[in-house]
């Protein structure tokens, strides 16, 4: 790939050591390179620090051993060129819709109208207009993300970090937000890291994947996708089908492992 | 119709109380009747004494709940952030919490006299605790998602404590406020029955002691009718505050 890499991973390590329990590391060695505007998959077995290498890039957890910069600058802290979404939405449940989406805006000191204007843009832009006054407790799941979603991009951040971001959705609500993810990425180019299990969905929404190894995580292998994104019969083609098999088989030693160590 | 089924028990009890009263089945000096101690609240209306004694007592009461609002709220969400802070003042909250805080009214009286400042200081020491350690374990169970979303978004640390830590623990700081507000009223009481020259305690003891039973008794049901609407107006408060809440 041409250009500078806009995120670098070089030889980080990650061990966690909690005050009561077993010390893990999550990660060994992890190094990784991200250009502009890129969508990479980070894929993996549950427990490979796949999300820890997340978490990571996104300043909230301090890097150890090894570097991670973003533009050149080494993270030290969370910041707000880089914006993330988890798993189970993270939204502020005392706050509404608008209220989530409005929050980052305020912390920007984007003056009031401009805010209210782009906050409702965004509404829109996730299909919850009419529910700006929602509280995410009434919100279904995959509201629950749309608007978790938009509360990110509303501010703007240049990196996506996304956490399993679809994997407490049923399938249905899961593919229709691959497909959405897929068309806003397409309309405002940023950087994506995308974290999952699902072989299928990497393949399906990333340009690269990098596929991770048991605990301790490594990255084991990076795979380009070359695939026509905007192909509506995508999921059945021959090529999408190849690529997935060889991922999958990337992944299944890897899950195999995972299992046996948990029993350890 | 349910409210009238609700209260039925105390209006049983009123009833009771007058007829037990009127056929002299106790002494009536123990028991007046229900009526003659409506007509005694009317007359400690008409002269004063119960709305400036009241005013005193709600004045005192106020001061040191929302002292130990501010103070064991903020004690509290510091804690559960600050390592340092939480292995230092634990054991003091620990070893404060069994204290009967009624035994500390003596020295609260040693330190700042017989005014407002000693009964102040007892409540503000008494209904702090229920406060810090509902703020501290609120702010505990926290989830961490919220707190790396709202600094990714640009909050700072101290922010973020306002913006997340607090309504997180929200709930929490809320119970340990109706605790507090209950044992505000205890404390008030009793503190101005034993050493006041004003207050409803004081009133209650003053009546008490020159054989005024039907004002007393008036006092004392003023203290509780107040203590219960208190808590009915906090109870609704709570809901409204937490509205966002399924």
């Amino acid at each position: 790939m041409a250009g500078e890499a806009q995120i670098v991973v070089q030889g980080v390590n990650h061990t966690y050591r909690p005050s009561h329990g077993r010390v893990v590391k999550a990660l060994s060695d992890v190094s990784l390179e991200v250009h502009p505007r890129e969508f990479v998959a980070l894929l993996g077995p549950s427990g490979c620090g796949k999300s820890t290498l997340l978490y990571l890039v996104g300043g909230f957890l301090p890097t150890e051993r090894g570097r991670i910069t973003v533009e050149g600058k080494p993270v030290v802290a969370p910041g707000p060129d880089r914006g993330i979404v988890f798993q189970h939405f993270a939204l502020f449940p005392w706050k509404t819709v608008r209220g989530n989406i409005l929050y980052g805006l305020e912390r920007q000191g984007l003056p009031r109208p401009e805010r209210e204007k782009r906050a409702q843009d965004f509404i829109n832009m996730v299909g919850l207009r009419g529910f700006e006054e929602s509280y995410p407790s009434q919100l279904s799941g995959g509201m629950k993300q749309r608007t978790a979603i938009a509360r990110t991009l509303a501010f703007d951040p240049n990196i996506l970090l996304m956490d399993e971001p679809f994997g407490a959705l049923d399938a249905q609500t899961r593919s229709l937000m691959q497909t959405e993810l897929l068309s806003i990425w397409n309309r405002t180019p940023k950087t994506v890291i995308f974290v999952t299990h699902d072989v299928q969905e990497a393949v399906y929404l990333a340009g690269r994947v990098a596929v991770m190894s048991a605990r301790p995580g490594k990255i084991k292998a990076i795979v380009d996708i070359k695939l026509d994104k905007s192909d509506p019969g995508l999921l059945r083609s021959k090529e999408f089908v190849e690529k997935t098999d060889e991922i999958w088989n990337l992944v299944r030693d890897e899950a195999i492992k995972a299992q046996g160590t948990v029993t350890t | 119709m349910q409210t009238a089924i609700r209260y039925l028990p105390l209006l049983l009890l009123a009833l009771g109380w007058e007829v037990t009263a009127r056929l002299h089945l106790v002494d009536s000096s123990a028991l007046p009747s229900l009526t003659s101690v409506g007509a005694a609240w009317v007359d400690l209306i008409r002269d004063g004494e119960l709305i400036d004694n009241g005013a005193a007592s709600i004045y005192r009461a106020a001061a040191g709940l929302a002292l130990a609002i501010v103070v064991g709220g903020g004690l509290g969400m510091a804690m559960a952030r600050v390592k340092l802070l939480d292995l230092f003042v634990n054991p003091l909250v620990e070893l404060f919490y069994p204290l009967p805080k009624s035994a500390l009214i003596p020295v609260t009286v040693l330190w700042l006299g017989f005014g407002n400042g000693s009964k102040i200081l007892l409540i503000f020491l008494g209904c702090m605790i229920p406060v810090t350690i509902g703020a501290y374990n609120g702010a505990r169970g926290s989830d961490h998602a919220l707190i790396w979303s709202a600094r990714s978004m640009g909050a700072g640390r101290l922010r973020m404590m306002w913006d997340v830590i607090m309504p997180s623990a929200l709930p929490e700081i809320l119970n340990g406020i109706r605790t507090a507000l209950a044992l505000a009223f205890i404390l008030l009481v009793s503190s101005e029955l034993i050493v006041s020259q004003s207050g409803f305690g004081y009133l209650i003891g003053y009546l008490g002691s020159t054989g005024a039973y039907e004002g007393m008794y008036a006092v004392v049901l003023t203290v509780a009718l107040l203590g219960f609407g208190a808590d009915r107006f906090y109870q609704l408060l709570m809901q409204r505050l937490l509205r966002w809440r399924e």
